[in-house]
C-alpha cells in the first residue's frame, strides 16, 4: 500500500483546486470503495482529498417540485430523509437494499456513483483487467462471469456497475451536477456512464478533475408509486445478481407511464427504455408485462455461465410490475 | 489459612449456564490478541505470495525493495535459514507450504516466496507490494472432477472398506438410489486472522501465536529449527477462530525466520487473501452414493464413493466416505475415499472434515430413499438403526439418534407434515420441511495438567488447552470447580502456554473431554493429598496428572455424537432465492457442560452448515490457477439476515466410559445441516439439489421440474 498524504478541504473551489494541481489525488468520501482498493493496489494515489466536510450534505426541495441531493448526504441520511421515501420510495429501497447499515454510515451519494466494478479480475493486480490495465484482456470472459454482465457489454469487458442506488437515479432521470476549475456543469444520468466499447477504463462522462456536488432529481409523480427489488446471493451485505427499480402509473387498465431499470446486467445502471416502450399506452396485464421484458431483453447477450440473468430479469419485471399494478388497483 | 475443598453447600457448575470467564475482557477490549499485543523494538514481516501456479523463482530482484524506507531484510530461498522438513510431527510430516523458502519450486498460485521484514506494517507491505519476482512458468492443472485421470485410492489401508457384493444386492434391491453429489471448495473464513510475534529471550524462542495448541506449535517450531523443545516457548492466549485451520502456518515459521536473522522481536499478521491459499481449506468434493433397499426400505446395498483433491506437496484427504461406516450398515456395504494431486494449495482439517461433506451427500440419499420407497424420512432412519459398528462389529457406547429424531419432531411439529413436495405456496415463496442425521466420533487424546491449591484459598489449574471461542476456558473452570467441589469464582484457570507441557489441542472434538480428564485427574490427586491435612505453603500444593495409561485402556467401541437435524424453507422459484426459516437441531453429544456455550456452538455449527448449503463457495480460474475473489465480499458466508431462529436441544448421553461424562460438541453441530436444507429445498419444490451451494441461479434454472438436477 502506498504511503500518501491526506487533506480535509472545506470549500468546494478549494477541493477543485487541490485536486487539478495533483493529477495523482483522488476525492475521498465514505472511502467504502476507495480504501478497499488501495489496500489491493487497484488504486494508488500520492494524495487524499477528504470532501466529507464539504457543505453539499442537505437534500431540499426545487422550485419544480424535484428533490436536490448534496454529493456528501450519506446513503443512510438519502434512505431515511422524508421527502425521498414518500415520493421517490423505490429510491430509499435502493439505498437500504446496499451494503450493511455501518457502510451506509459511511457511505456517500458522491462516491455512490463512482464506485466500481467489483469483478474479481479487476481487484486482483496479479491477473489481466481491460479495465484496470487498458489492453490486457478480460479474463471473465472465459473465466468466472456468472454474475457479469447481459447488456451494453463488449468483447473488452463484461463487469458490472455494483450500484443499487443507481439503479433508481436512473429510472427517475436524476441530474448530476459538478464542478470544475472553469466552473460548474451538469450530466444526465442517460449520459453520466460511458458506454464500454473498446475503452471499458473510461467509465463516466465527468471532465478531469470534476468534483461531484450533488444530484437533482426532476419531479416525477409516477415515482410515489415506486419500489426496488434485488436478488443476491446470500439475504443482506452482498451485491446483486439482479434489481430493478421500477414505477407505474395505471389509469383504467392502461399504462400511462412506466419506469423500469435494471442493475447489475450491464456497465452501467440500465434503463429499461424498449420495456417502456412497449408498455406505455398499452395494457396492465401479465402477458403485456412479460412481452415488454422480452422486448428489454432481446438485446441480451450471455457468456456460458450468466444466461440465468435474463430469466431472472424477466421474471422481475412481471413481479415487479404485477405487484406495482395490484397496488394501484387497491 | 487451610485450603479446603468438598464443601457440602457447593452447588455442582457442572450442566448449569457460566458466562464465560473472559467474557468482560473480551467485550471490553481489553483481551489482547496475537496481532495486537506491544513489543519494544517490533519489526513487522509481510509475506509474498506467487502470483503463478507451477513453476520456478527465477530471480527475487530485492535489492531495489532494501533500498525502500524502512525495509530491514528480504528473505527467499536464495538467503532464508535451512530448516528441517523431514521430522515427524503429531500429524506427520510437515506440509512443505511451512517449511518456508527452502526452493525454488512454486507448485501452487499464492505459494510463500519471500518474507519483507520493515520496521512498520505499511513499510513492509508497500516494499512486498513492489518486489518483482521473476518465474519460469510451467502448465497446471486445477481442473478438478470425478473424471481426472489422476484420481486413485490412497495407500492408506483405511481408505476404503468392504463387506458383500454391492453390485448383486443392488441388482436385488427393490428400491435403488444412485446419485452425484458435489460440495465446492470451502474456507474456515475465522474472523481473526493468523498472526504470530516470535522474539529470543534470554536464549529461549518466543511466540506468542493464534493457534489451536500451544505445545503442538512448540513441538513443530523445534523440530523444524532444530530446538530442544524445552527452549521453544508458544503462547496463544486469545483466539478469534480456528476452525481446523490453526496449526503450523507459515506466519509463525517466517517470525521465528526473521526474528532469528535480525535479533529483534518480529510480528507476520497474514492478510485475508493469502489465508486463502496458505492457511488450509476443505477440499472440494465429487461422491456418488448408491443405495440399495427391500420394500420395506431395509437397506440391503450401501455404497459411498467420495473424490477429493490434494496440492502436489502434501497429503490430505477430505474423508466424506467414512460419514456411513459408523451410521448405516448393509449386507453390501462399500465406502472408499479417492483423491487427485492438482496444482493447488494443500487443503486441511475444516470443522467436521469429511462428515460435513459426507453427510450432505449420504443424508440427501436418504431422504431420496425414502422418497422412493414411500416412507417418511424418519421412519427409514429408524428401520435402519445398525445393532453394532457396521464395519467394525463393536459396541456403540451409546447410540441415541433415534431418540434425537422422535425429540426433534416432537418439537418441530414433524408429525403434521405432507410428505408431498412442491404443496404449500405462501405469496410468492414454496415452503418446505426437512430432516438429516448427524454424528461425528468421541475420542479422547492423552493430556497432561497440573493443579494447584495456593495459600490463599484458591485453586490455579495449568493445563495446555487453546480456548478458539468455544468456551473451553469456561467449561474447564465449571469442570475443576467440581472436582474440586468449590464455587468456579476459586479457580484460576491458566491456558494456552506451552510450558504448562503436553495436552490435546482444540481439534477433532476432542480438546474440552481430553483436558477435562486430565484435570479432573489431577484435582482428584489434589484432594488426596489436601486430605492429609496441614497449611498450604507460600507456593502452595501441586498434583499433576498424566491421562495416556487411563485412555490406552479405554475399551474399544465404537464411540460417537449423534444429532438430528430439521429445517424449513422457503423458496422464490421466480428468482431462485431461498431463505431458511427455522432450524432445530437435537443433539445425543454427552454430558453438556456449560448449556449456554455448548448452545452456541452447536448453534454455530448450524449456521455454518446453513452458509455451507446456500452460500459458501470459493471460485478458482482455471486459467491462472488462483481464486477470484479470495475475501470476504468474494466468499459468502451467511449474513445475520440470512440465520433464522436456530433452537438447539440434547438428550441426555453421559458417556459412561469418560470420567465427567462428556463426548464433545465442536462439530456435530453442521453434520447433516445442509442436507436437512437440501431436503427441504426439495419439499419446497419438487427438485433435489444435489450440488452445493443451492445458489439462486441453480435454482432458477432448476424451477419446480420433477426429478429436475442442474448441474452448471
Amino acid at each position: 500500500m502506498r504511503e500518501f498524504g491526506y487533506e480535509r478541504v472545506h470549500d468546494v473551489s478549494g477541493a477543485v483546486a487541490l485536486l487539478g494541481a495533483d493529477p495523482d489525488a483522488r476525492y475521498l468520501g465514505g472511502g467504502t470503495n476507495l480504501v478497499d482498493l488501495m489496500k489491493t493496489g487497484v488504486e494508488r494515489p500520492a494524495r487524499l482529498i477528504d470532501v466529507r466536510d464539504l457543505p453539499l450534505d442537505q437534500i431540499e426541495a426545487t422550485p419544480d417540485g424535484g428533490l436536490r441531493i448534496g454529493a456528501t448526504v450519506t446513503n443512510s441520511d438519502l434512505a431515511a430523509h422524508p421527502d425521498v421515501r414518500s415520493r421517490y420510495p423505490g429510491l430509499a429501497q435502493a439505498v437500504l437494499a446496499g451494503a450493511s447499515g455501518q457502510l451506509r454510515n459511511m457511505a456517500t451519494v458522491g462516491g455512490n456513483l463512482l464506485q466500481r466494478t467489483r469483478c474479481g479480475y479487476f481487484t486482483d493486480t496479479a491477473k489481466p483487467c481491460n479495465k484496470r490495465v487498458p489492453g490486457s484482456g478480460c479474463p471473465a470472459i472465459e473465466g468466472e462471469h456468472h454474475n457479469h454482465a447481459i447488456l451494453g457489454a463488449s468483447e473488452h469487458c463484461v463487469a458490472t456497475h455494483p450500484s443499487d442506488m443507481g439503479v433508481a437515479l436512473t429510472a427517475f432521470d436524476a441530474v448530476v451536477h459538478y464542478e470544475t476549475a472553469d466552473g460548474p456543469g451538469e450530466l444526465p444520468f442517460a449520459e453520466f456512464y460511458l458506454p464500454v466499447g473498446d475503452t471499458p477504463h473510461l467509465e463516466t462522462a465527468l471532465p478531469p478533475g470534476a468534483l461531484i456536488t450533488g444530484i437533482t432529481l426532476p419531479p416525477a409523480p409516477v415515482a410515489a408509486h415506486s419500489r426496488y427489488r434485488k436478488v443476491r446471493e446470500r439475504a443482506s451485505y452482498a451485491f446483486a445478481i439482479g434489481s430493478i427499480a421500477g414505477a407505474l402509473d395505471v389509469r383504467d387498465g392502461v399504462v400511462h407511464e412506466v419506469r423500469l431499470a435494471f442493475g447489475a446486467v450491464a456497465s452501467r445502471p440500465w434503463r429499461a427504455h424498449a420495456a417502456e416502450r412497449a408498455l406505455t399506452g398499452g395494457p396492465a396485464t401479465g402477458e403485456a408485462f412479460a412481452a415488454a421484458a422480452d422486448a428489454e431483453l432481446a438485446a441480451a447477450e450471455t457468456l456460458p455461465h450468466n444466461g440465468y440473468k435474463v430469466t431472472l430479469m424477466r421474471n422481475l419485471v412481471v413481479a415487479m410490475l404485477t405487484e406495482l399494478s395490484e397496488e394501484a388497483v387497491r | 489459612m487451610t485450603t479446603t475443598t468438598g464443601t457440602a453447600a457447593v452447588t455442582p457448575s457442572v450442566g448449569t449456564a457460566h458466562t464465560r470467564v473472559e467474557g468482560r475482557e473480551k467485550v471490553t477490549g481489553a483481551a489482547r490478541y496475537a496481532g495486537e499485543i506491544p513489543f519494544a523494538d517490533l519489526a513487522h514481516g509481510w509475506l509474498v505470495v506467487s502470483t503463478i501456479a507451477r513453476g520456478r523463482i527465477r530471480a527475487v530482484e530485492s535489492a531495489p525493495v532494501e533500498a525502500m524506507p524502512g525495509v530491514l531484510t528480504v528473505l527467499h530461498h536464495g538467503n532464508a535459514p535451512q530448516v528441517d522438513g523431514e521430522y515427524v510431527g503429531l500429524l506427520g510430516k510437515p506440509d512443505p507450504t511451512v517449511t518456508l523458502f527452502q526452493t525454488d519450486r512454486v507448485p501452487f498460485a499464492g505459494w510463500p516466496v519471500a518474507l519483507v521484514v520493515a520496521e512498520t506494517p505499511e513499510q513492509a507491505r508497500e516494499a512486498a507490494e513492489a518486489l518483482v519476482v521473476r518465474y519460469d512458468e510451467e502448465p497446471h492443472d486445477v481442473a478438478f472432477s470425478a473424471a481426472h485421470p489422476g484420481a486413485r485410492k490412497p495407500e492408506d489401508p483405511s481408505a476404503e472398506t468392504e463387506k458383500g457384493d454391492l453390485a448383486a444386492e443392488l441388482a436385488a434391491a427393490a428400491t435403488v438410489v444412485d446419485a452425484e453429489y458435489t460440495t465446492p471448495e470451502e474456507h474456515h473464513a475465522m474472523m481473526e486472522p493468523h498472526a504470530a510475534t516470535a522474539r529470543w529471550d534470554g536464549g529461549r524462542l518466543e511466540v506468542v501465536d493464534s493457534n489451536q495448541g500451544s505445545m503442538w506449535v512448540a513441538d513443530e517450531l523445534a523440530k523444524m529449527f532444530s530446538l530442544d523443545l524445552g527452549s521453544v516457548r508458544v503462547l496463544s492466549e486469545h483466539v478469534g477462530g480456528g476452525f481446523g485451520s490453526k496449526g503450523l502456518r507459515p506466519h509463525q515459521v517466517a517470525a521465528v525466520m526473521a526474528t532469528t536473522v535480525l535479533h529483534r522481536p518480529v510480528r507476520v499478521v497474514l492478510t485475508r487473501r493469502q489465508m486463502f491459499s496458505i492457511t488450509g481449506y476443505r477440499s472440494p468434493t465429487v461422491q456418488r452414493v448408491r443405495l440399495g433397499a427391500d420394500a420395506e426400505g431395509r437397506l440391503s446395498a450401501f455404497g459411498h464413493e467420495a473424490l477429493s483433491l490434494t496440492s502436489t506437496v502434501h497429503q490430505f484427504i477430505e474423508r466424506s466416505a467414512d460419514y456411513g461406516r459408523a451410521m448405516y450398515d448393509a449386507d453390501a456395504h462399500h465406502t472408499v475415499n479417492r483423491v487427485v494431486a492438482l496444482d493447488v494449495p494443500t487443503p486441511t482439517f475444516v470443522r467436521a472434515p469429511g462428515e460435513a461433506p459426507g453427510s450432505f451427500a449420504l443424508e440427501s440419499a436418504l431422504d431420496e430413499l425414502a422418497e422412493k420407497c414411500g416412507l417418511d424420512p424418519i421412519a427409514l432412519r429408524a428401520r435402519n438403526e445398525p445393532e453394532a459398528g457396521p464395519v467394525s462389529g463393536l459396541p456403540y457406547s451409546t447410540r441415541r439418534v433415534i431418540d434425537c429424531f422422535e425429540e426433534g419432531a416432537r418439537r418441530f411439529g414433524w408429525a403434521d407434515r405432507d410428505p408431498r413436495p412442491g404443496l404449500r405456496r405462501e405469496g410468492r415463496w414454496l415452503l418446505g420441511t426437512g430432516t438429516a442425521a448427524a454424528t461425528f466420533p468421541s475420542n479422547a487424546m492423552p493430556s497432561t495438567a497440573a493443579v494447584t491449591a495456593e495459600a490463599d484459598g484458591t485453586f490455579t489449574v495449568r493445563i495446555t488447552a487453546a480456548d478458539i471461542g468455544t468456551g473451553a476456558r469456561t467449561a474447564l473452570t465449571q469442570i475443576a470447580a467440581d472436582a474440586l467441589e468449590v464455587e468456579p469464582s476459586r479457580i484460576h484457570m491458566r491456558i494456552a502456554d506451552s510450558d504448562f507441557g503436553q495436552a490435546m489441542i482444540a481439534g477433532g472434538s476432542m480438546g474440552t473431554r481430553s483436558w477435562a480428564w486430565a484435570v479432573t485427574s489431577a484435582a482428584k490427586e489434589l484432594r488426596e493429598q489436601l486430605a492429609l491435612g496441614g497449611a498450604i505453603p507460600e507456593q502452595g500444593i501441586t498434583a499433576r496428572s498424566n491421562t495416556a495409561e487411563a485412555i490406552g485402556a479405554l475399551a474399544q467401541k465404537e464411540r460417537h455424537s449423534f444429532g438430528a437435524q430439521f429445517a424449513e424453507v422457503a423458496v422464490d422459484t421466480a428468482t431462485g432465492e431461498v431463505r431458511v426459516r427455522r432450524m432445530l437441531g437435537i443433539f445425543a453429544a454427552g454430558r453438556i457442560v456449560n448449556p449456554l456455550t455448548a448452545r452456541s456452538q452447536l448453534r454455530g455449527g448450524m449456521v455454518w452448515g446453513l452458509s455451507m448449503a446456500l452460500h459458501e463457495e470459493a471460485i478458482r480460474d482455471r486459467a491462472f490457477g488462483s481464486h477470484v475473489g479470495p475475501d470476504l465480499a468474494g466468499y459468502h458466508v451467511a449474513a445475520h439476515a440470512d440465520v433464522p431462529p436456530i433452537e438447539v436441544g440434547w438428550v441426555d448421553d453421559p458417556d459412561p466410559d469418560d470420567p465427567v461424562g462428556i463426548k464433545g460438541i465442536g462439530e456435530v453441530g453442521i453434520v447433516g445441516a445442509a442436507a436437512a436444507i437440501a431436503n427441504a429445498v426439495w419439499h419446497a419444490t419438487g427438485v433435489r439439489h444435489r450440488h452445493l451451494p443451492i445458489r439462486p441461479d441453480r435454482v432458477l434454472l432448476a424451477g419446480t421440474a420433477p426429478g429436475g438436477d442442474v448441474d452448471a
